[in-house]
């Protein structure tokens, strides 16, 4: 947040640094069932976001003391390939992704019916080919319509979308560039439905009218991303799956 | 959480059966947080320490200063890292060995809130851009667990840096050198405070207890500056919020973080 940069982030026509509108978010594109292997899986780039969200379960868990005989369990890990980032990350899992892995899992935990898989695991497995700014609101995109088309029941969808200040001004879906250089970035996950928000962080510096703003303009993402979520399913389903 | 155990599933039920009534397990109203006690300058060998109970949880945090060189990308910046462990006397199902991702968590939660804040002036702790800087290294060892750790730790951290002193360097044949008796205070911009809720049924309750942390639906951490600005969020937990609980967490946070303000403010 609020790094020195020469870009020139918000103009005075309230154009981006990208070319977007301050209500607009980058393109994005979701296919459903790319893996061969997994039970369900799905690909999406999210501006220069791309990532593969891979779902195997449920299944038998291991380790065996991991299994609950009450319910199934949703194991989650967000995983950056080593030159998915401008300078090589170590492929050892950080603890950014470690926090990003858990708040994913808890962001999708709401909408999986696990109680119908008691003593199973369902592993889902995010991999970042490339990141571009808000790859863990992708992740949650990607893994969403994964899950569906591994045939998990759900209560709902989870679409997420960031929102952010940039030049005192609340914009949607906040690229690298406003991440790293803007006033604040707040991821946020929403099951559309339900109207239930099931992830939000925030880093930056926001009033009480400003985070109501952004918490609303986050909202109107997700909403969007559904639609594109749900015509990725409708798309393999009716190509045959 | 694996296998929750019929004591806490009884619980639950009495604990939702009294918020019915609009009262707690432990007597406290809804927005009330545990009575919260801070020591400061408890470890000689540390810049800066303090000692916090927050109700039963109890944490120590030690502040440690040394010259470092700077990140890459912000050599007009000193260094600021906040870490948390919880030890293994703290509870009965605390584990050695490398910390798992509540720890992770818990330490970046912690982290966060104090950065985002801006509550450090980074920028008057360089000896000499993109060379050498001062480095704070903020350390919470929570030695008793009784629910909501990330409040108690900020709370720690935020004393322990406030009566900090920190040690005067300069580069002598390109090494930082420590000056001998010449300390100062902190750069300190603002107080930032963490309030921690947690939702159980359609309930919001401000500072849960271990008993309360254990059947909770989702919680949520909000980190507010003294100009009542929020600077930090952190939802958990395996459910969500509604957009209307989410600004109801928001005016909670700002109205009970400004009190406790006035305690750590008090501290300085």
């Amino acid at each position: 947040m609020g790094r020195k940069t020469d870009i020139t982030l918000l103009d005075e026509k309230g154009i981006r640094c990208d070319g977007r509108k301050i209500d607009q978010t980058r393109n994005i594109t979701i296919k459903a069932g790319i893996l061969k292997n997994a039970d369900g899986s799905a690909y999406i780039e999210f501006g220069g976001n791309k990532i593969i969200a891979g779902v195997y379960g449920p299944r038998d868990i291991h380790p065996k003391h991991l299994a609950d005989s009450d319910t199934g369990v949703l194991r989650c890990r967000y995983h950056m390939q080593p030159f998915s980032v401008p300078e090589r990350k170590n492929p050892a899992p950080s603890r950014r992704e470690i926090e990003i892995s858990k708040v994913i899992k808890e962001s999708l935990q709401p909408a999986v019916i696990l109680d119908d898989f008691p003593r199973t695991a369902i592993d889902l497995y995010l991999e970042v080919l490339q990141a571009d700014g808000g790859s863990r609101c992708a992740a949650i995109d990607a893994a969403s319509v994964a899950l569906a088309d591994a045939g998990i029941p759900m209560r709902d969808m989870v679409s997420a979308c960031a929102a952010g200040k940039v030049e005192n001004t609340i914009v949607l879906d906040v690229n690298n560039e406003e991440d790293q250089a803007g006033q604040a970035d707040m991821p946020v996950a929403l099951m559309p439905h339900l109207e239930k928000i099931t992830l939000v962080q925030l880093d930056g510096m926001l009033t009480p009218d400003e985070y109501k703003k952004c918490l609303e303009t986050a909202i109107i993402g997700c909403k969007q991303v559904y639609e594109i979520q749900r015509s990725a399913l409708k798309a393999k389903y009716e190509n045959g799956g | 959480m694996a296998n929750k155990t019929i004591i806490e599933q009884l619980k639950r039920e009495q604990i939702l059966d009294l918020l019915q009534e609009g009262k707690r397990i432990d007597g406290r109203a809804l927005d009330e947080p545990r009575s919260i006690s801070i020591e400061t300058g408890i470890i000689s060998n540390a810049e800066g320490s303090a000692r916090v109970k927050l109700g039963d949880t109890e944490v120590v945090t030690g502040v440690k200063i040394h010259p470092d060189k700077p990140f890459p990308d912000v050599g007009d910046k000193g260094i600021f890292i906040c870490t948390a462990e919880i030890l293994p006397i703290a509870d009965p199902t605390a584990e050695l060995g490398p910390p798992n991702e509540n720890v992770i968590e818990l330490a970046r939660v912690v982290d966060r809130g104090i950065r985002e804040t801006g509550m450090i002036d980074l920028t008057k702790l360089v000896i000499k851009e993109n060379k050498s800087v001062v480095g704070l290294f903020v350390d919470n060892s929570v030695i008793n667990v009784d629910g909501n750790l990330f409040d108690a730790c900020s709370y720690a951290s935020v004393a322990a840096l406030l009566t900090c002193m920190i040690p005067k360097y300069e580069l002598q044949d390109d090494q930082p050198v420590q000056i001998e008796g010449e300390k100062s205070k902190p750069p300190v911009n603002t107080i930032p405070v963490s309030v921690t809720m947690a939702r159980i049924g359609e309930h919001i309750i401000v500072d849960p207890n271990s008993d309360e942390w254990a059947c909770m639906n989702a919680r949520i951490t909000i980190t507010t500056n003294s100009d009542e600005n929020i600077c930090a969020l952190q939802k958990g937990g395996s459910d969500g919020f509604t957009f209307e609980q989410l600004i109801k967490c928001s005016e909670l946070a700002i109205s009970t973080g400004s009190k406790i303000r006035k305690q750590l403010e008090a501290v300085a």
